[in-house]
């Protein structure tokens, strides 16, 4: 009885291993995810930004309430005449950073949610909390759905949602692109309406891409002849230029692999349908009840034999 | 297999290792306090870079796997056919269910807004692409499946109970208050029995589709605990991302569940002051080596195709622990290949707590030492964070030991005797 339950163990155990290999197998295949430059965006040229931060304070003027925002005040500043964040926070969805190298060569960098056209923190929220919107593209954040459980820091890689760790109800924080906001009063996002260089445009992330080649092909040796965002992790509606190396300015290398496509192609392959699970339960059931069957009709053998015997314990 | 296979530890309940123990729950608890007033910033080290610390990685991801020897014992029992194993399995399952119960409670102090959990049960809300709400649902079910299957031992007890305890306690509170015990107590109490009765036979009944239920579920969730950071894919290190974390997380809940069920009957013989089961434990300790061959095996492979071989050998920090976690798995099986080292006590113990060290390091590594969201982001535990998780973990053996003495789950030592006699006659084929 023991050798063919063994035998079916082992049996789960290959299912489930070749289920992984086929699943790696058709990943990089086929059902590749569709970009949609039908969707809004932002581009943001490093060379034309001058690090005035009026998207950061036009960023929380707009959203402080919404978006649960708040001033974070410096050490020195003791009457909280400043609003300083040291780096997107729990009250910070957008951020001007300087990246300095020496005295001639240094150069600004705008942080803010990335808006990917396959997002890792939509695909990995349980309760779907995080949700992409399908004809804008923009990924946001539904607090009265949220557990808190931080798998979308997790999942991010490029560490965009911040969780309020000082707050009893806390919540998570990043660019909407002023979804609820400044996007519906005048049509364009805070941050892009404040900027006075031009260095944040919004639009259609075709036009976006568009404009960007352009400024490629129109000032060689400018620019590092790459556009961040248009294929890292399968395309963000967010859109670099810049003259530093990107990953300088502290945005992560990265590959044209979706880290979703990844994780949901294995997780479909063993949850397709539901089939293995509930497979899985009959096999066992059958196997279990064959075997209790067995040991039901063995006890009633031995307590007959125990009663005749006169034991003091039964079977 | 009759519920006479089971009795009550018979012993004091107030012991000075129930004071300490007492004493870490109480402290864990405040500190628990801490955090649902002031944040969960003003208790722990986590950060926007490391957002799960020690409580999903060692309460969740750790916890569920030392609390995998009820689903071990199940599979071995149930699927395997290995009945006289049975007198070993409420013990396991009661630890299980600590286990899982705690695990699913650390979770609530972590979350930052439980009280929208309740979206887990709400259709529209469902996300089937996230690793996180396979296992959360599964985690839920199965601790439910845990409580039913550890339900007939508290039917039995309330069935045979005659309330001596209450009935001291109603008659102690009269003379000292002069409150009169409420009117028609002995009925309802007798209705109590009554219905515990009644449920009895009915639970046996279905017991086994349960049972079943609960192996199936463990499959499920555990290799979900490897799939939940397959999405990180920039920040976990080569060394233990890799399509085959759902694989590995479930052979590794398998060996370490059994070798958790070895620990624990040695432990508790030693401190119950009982007899060591060492026949029953050599016969687990034969399964284990076979798991590990195959997590060895997989890890190895996987490692070669992927071409980080190298990467494992480098010595540099990340490999270090690497060749720890694999080290401690392969020594502990080692151990365990020999015939005669499963028969001492003393080794069967050394090589199991190597192989649960071993598996509930590698656990670490995927959760937190391999994981590396980029420059300037560190993590330490903070104290109050490790005194919560402390806490909890005292708790779990705290309730265990009192559940050992009011109800009947370690196995019945003359039915032992009979077995160990039984197994002469009949012996273990693995």
């Amino acid at each position: 009885m023991g050798k063919p339950s063994r035998r079916q163990f082992f049996k789960i155990m290959g299912a489930t291993g070749a289920a992984l290999l086929a699943g790696r197998g058709r990943a990089s295949a086929s059902e590749a995810h569709l970009v949609n430059n039908e969707t809004i965006g932002m581009l943001y040229d490093a060379t034309k930004c001058v690090g005035c931060k009026a998207c950061m304070s036009a960023c929380k003027r707009v959203n402080s309430d919404y978006g649960s925002l708040s001033y974070e005040q410096a050490k020195f500043d003791k009457d909280g005449l400043w609003d300083a964040p040291q780096d997107l926070s729990g009250s910070t969805r957008t951020l001007i950073k300087l990246f300095k190298e020496s005295e001639k060569s240094w150069s600004y960098v705008k942080y803010s949610c990335m808006h990917c056209q396959k997002p890792s923190c939509v695909s990995v929220c349980p309760v779907s909390a995080m949700t992409r919107d399908k004809i804008t593209g923009t990924v946001d954040y539904n607090k009265d759905t949220c557990i808190g459980c931080r798998y979308c820091q997790i999942a991010c890689a490029f560490n965009i949602p911040k969780f309020q760790w000082d707050k009893a109800i806390p919540q998570i924080v990043k660019c909407d692109m002023c979804k609820n906001t400044n996007l519906v009063k005048k049509g364009i996002t805070g941050c892009a309406e404040a900027c006075p260089t031009g260095a944040i445009m919004f639009g259609k992330r075709k036009e976006l891409l568009a404009e960007a080649q352009k400024r490629l092909q129109e000032n060689p040796g400018k620019y590092v002849n790459h556009i961040y965002g248009e294929k890292e992790v399968g395309g963000t509606n967010h859109l670099y230029l810049s003259a530093m190396p990107f990953n300088k300015l502290g945005l992560p290398i990265l590959t044209e692999d979706v880290p979703a496509e990844f994780s949901e192609k294995i997780q479909h392959t063993i949850y397709k349908g539901f089939i293995a699970p509930v497979a899985l339960y009959g096999t066992l059931c059958f196997v279990a009840l064959k075997n209790m069957k067995g040991h039901e009709s063995k006890d009633k053998k031995n307590s007959t034999e125990d009663a005749k015997e006169g034991s003091d314990h039964g079977a | 297999m009759g519920h006479d296979e089971f009795q009550k530890h018979e012993a004091k309940i107030l012991t000075p290792s129930f004071i300490v123990l007492l004493t870490l729950t109480v402290i864990g608890f405040a500190l628990i306090a801490v955090r649902f007033i002031w944040g969960l910033g003003a208790v722990t080290n986590m950060s926007d870079g490391y957002p799960w610390g020690i409580w999903i990685t060692y309460d969740v991801a750790v916890g569920t796997a030392i609390a995998c020897g009820g689903y071990g014992m199940a599979i071995l029992i149930y699927i395997r056919n290995k009945m006289h194993y049975h007198p070993m399995i409420r013990s396991a399952i009661l630890t299980s269910m600590f286990g899982y119960g705690l695990a699913g409670f650390s979770v609530m102090v972590d979350v930052g807004r439980p009280w929208n959990s309740y979206n887990f049960f709400i259709p529209s809300k469902w996300q089937a692409n996230s690793a996180m709400f396979e296992v959360a649902l599964c985690v839920m079910a199965y601790t439910t499946v845990l409580l039913l299957e550890f339900l007939p031992a508290v039917l039995i007890t309330l069935e045979k109970t005659e309330w001596k305890t209450l009935q001291r306690f109603m008659d102690m509170l009269h003379k000292r208050t002069g409150i009169n015990r409420p009117e028609r107590m002995d009925e309802r109490l007798e209705s109590v029995k009554e219905l515990a009765a009644w449920l009895k036979p009915r639970l046996d009944k279905v017991l086994i589709f349960v049972i079943v239920l609960g192996i199936t579920l463990p499959t499920m969730h555990q290799s979900s605990l490897g799939s939940l950071l397959l999405i990180a894919s920039t920040k976990l290190h080569p060394l233990w991302h890799t399509g085959f974390l759902p694989l590995l997380f479930l052979i590794n809940c398998m060996f370490i569940g059994y070798s958790i069920a070895i620990l624990e009957s040695v432990i508790s013989s030693y401190a119950f002051k009982r007899p060591f089961e060492t026949k029953e434990l050599s016969g687990i300790a034969n399964i284990i080596p076979w798991l590990t061959v195959i997590w060895l095996t997989v890890v190895i492979g996987d490692l070669t195709w992927r071409g980080q071989l190298g990467t494992a050998l480098s010595f540099d920090f990340y490999s270090r622990f690497f060749l720890l976690d694999f080290g401690l798995v392969a020594g502990g099986s080692l151990l365990l290949f020999s015939g005669r080292k499963r028969e001492s006590v003393r080794w069967l113990f050394v090589s199991a707590a190597m192989i649960v060290l071993g598996g509930a390091l590698y656990r670490f590594n995927v959760y937190l030492i391999g994981f590396n969201p980029g420059k300037g982001w560190h993590y330490f535990p903070a104290l109050a964070e490790l005194l919560i998780t402390v806490g909890i973990v005292a708790f779990e053996i705290l309730g265990y030991q009192v559940l050992v003495k009011i109800l009947p789950v370690l196995p019945k030592l003359h039915t032992r005797q009979q077995l160990d006699a039984k197994k002469h006659d009949d012996p273990v084929t693995v």
